[in-house]
């Protein structure tokens, strides 16, 4: 199968469009469903034929409903190796179902259904996962349209479910709602005033977790964290989201504060800080991927501070997604080695910068 | 094999060092590997809710006799989830249902969903259809193993149901 990106209504990448509350800070909202089918065992206990038949049946269920009928449909297992990757770092599936975990082998009968700013990810370690993006801070508008989605799938598919726990799941810390509320939200002041530590410490108390860039076992890169909801079952979906909403408000006026801390004690260091980070990305001829992350978050920085101007939170958004390795491999059409990726995403960087940054000298 | 040290007890850390650019390899037991600094005790205190819950089940396993029980429907035991933290289906939370709300109350603080339900989802629903799925897998069975006569009795049933 080869896959045309194409196809996938906005690249499935709507949410890169940096629009909506505080986008230069939080970067998207998500929320994610985990919901299972009655009558079949769970995806990692069942048999390749009762995943297939989930796979089936999940896909002729979309085509009848209104909110996923337009939906891109990707058989993930029939895809080759740098075309999941590049699914990957679109967010748009999991590691779990990109088989990174398993030898880069993609589990039987893997499937996603993809929309601009939604998807359904099939035979994940739930049958389903249901997930919806939306660009900046906004939790509650993503949560009214998973509903929505939920609402149209749960109709018409029998969940599996239990009167006292709620929607039953694979993994007993996803009972109930199996509901994960995150953002992926951009720190480096609280990083660089050191006052990380502390902020992450709080979250914990208040029932929430934080992961790195690409969710569970990720690295933190870039400043990048994804914060979401730590509990699933006892609460309702909208005061899950509720909490988040409100821890994640005190984290961003915290960060805002540690802006503002920088600028005014440390504010030439900082600007020759960025100004580096620009230089480096604007003129590097050998770029690694851990280094472009770095650079990228100081950009943004510089940004956020209005230190630049002329930069928009899309071509950053954009730098982040399409400078990773499979992306770069995905355009050369060939994998590439890690040091072939560095030299293409240098050019691709300075390229970017070139024509979208409007700089002043 | 036997500890390169003491040359009594069983070796069970193994070491590759690399002096002067020679690689050899090191077979220590335990107590010899102590001695030489080397930590051999992975800690189990808990760092995530899944790990306290997991290690909430072993304890528990541990008193109840019904380590090995299995889901009937997935043939998932306890020691399975166990191993691997994942539930095999739906009928293993009926299964395991006595340890599991205790766990699930650990991991959540509560025991009861509040939130979302779906008519679909309704209990009597999930039960029919988790008998008309385990219906079909006896009539496949039966077909395989030609008994035909069973094979007819449970169809009438699947379409009764259906």
């Amino acid at each position: 199968m080869t896959l045309d990106l194409s196809l996938l209504p906005d690249g499935g990448l709507q949410w890169l469009i940096g629009s909506g509350d505080h986008a230069g800070i939080v970067l998207s909202s998500r929320i994610r469903l985990a919901r299972n089918l009655a009558g079949f065992a769970f995806p990692t206990r069942a048999r390749e034929g009762e995943r297939l038949r989930v796979l089936h049946q999940v896909k002729a269920t979309a085509a009848r409903l209104p909110s996923l009928r337009n939906a891109a449909f990707v058989r993930v297992d029939e895809c080759s190796r740098l075309e999941r990757q590049v699914l990957h770092e679109r967010h748009l599936v999991s590691r779990e179902l990109v088989g990174l975990d398993r030898n880069n082998e993609a589990p039987a009968a893997a499937g996603v259904l993809v929309t601009g700013d939604a998807g359904v990810m099939v035979n994940e370690e739930d049958h389903l996962r249901v997930q919806v993006f939306r660009s900046g801070f906004d939790v509650l508008g993503a949560l009214r349209h998973a509903e929505v989605l939920d609402m149209e799938l749960g109709a018409a598919l029998p969940y599996a479910a239990h009167a006292e726990f709620g929607f039953l799941t694979a993994c007993p810390t996803n009972t109930g709602t199996g509901l994960r509320a995150s953002v992926l939200i951009h720190l480096p002041g609280l990083v660089l005033t050191q006052e990380i530590g502390k902020v992450l410490q709080g979250l914990q108390h208040m029932g929430l977790t934080y992961r790195g860039l690409y969710g569970e076992g990720s690295d933190v890169l870039g400043n990048l964290f994804q914060i979401s909801n730590q509990t699933t079952l006892g609460r309702s979906e909208e005061d899950l989201a509720d909490q988040l909403v409100r821890v994640v408000r005190r984290v961003i006026e915290r960060e805002e504060e540690a802006r503002g801390v920088l600028s005014r004690d440390a504010g030439y260091i900082i600007e020759d800080k960025l100004w580096r980070a620009y230089g480096t990305l604007r003129h590097a001829r050998n770029l690694p991927a851990e280094e472009a992350m770095n650079l990228l978050s100081g950009l943004r920085l510089a940004a956020g501070m209005n230190l630049v101007s002329g930069l928009s939170v899309y071509t950053l958004n954009k730098l982040l997604i399409f400078s990773q390795s499979a992306h770069l491999s995905h355009t050369a059409g060939r994998m590439l080695t890690d040091g072939e990726a560095n030299l293409a995403r240098a050019r691709y960087v300075r390229q970017i910068l070139a024509n979208e940054a409007r700089l002043p000298d | 094999m036997v500890c390169d040290t003491c040359r009594e007890r069983d070796a069970v850390v193994h070491l590759t060092q690399i002096v002067e650019a020679v690689v050899s390899q090191v077979h220590l037991c335990e107590q010899c590997a102590a001695a030489r600094g080397i930590e051999t005790t992975v800690s189990t205190a808990p760092k995530s809710p899944l790990g306290d819950f997991l290690q909430a089940v072993q304890q528990q396993a541990a008193q109840l006799p019904g380590d090995a029980a299995r889901c009937s429907y997935c043939g998932t035991s306890l020691r399975d989830f166990r191993a691997s933290g994942r539930l095999g289906c739906a009928q293993c939370y009926g299964a395991f249902e006595q340890s599991l709300r205790e766990l699930l109350r650990r991991v959540h603080g509560s025991t009861r969903h509040e939130g979302w339900r779906h008519e679909a989802s309704d209990p009597d629903v999930v039960a029919r259809e988790a008998t008309l799925a385990a219906l079909r897998t006896r009539l496949s069975r039966a077909i395989e193993g030609e008994a035909f006569e069973e094979a007819a009795a449970l169809r009438d049933q699947i379409r009764g149901l259906e």
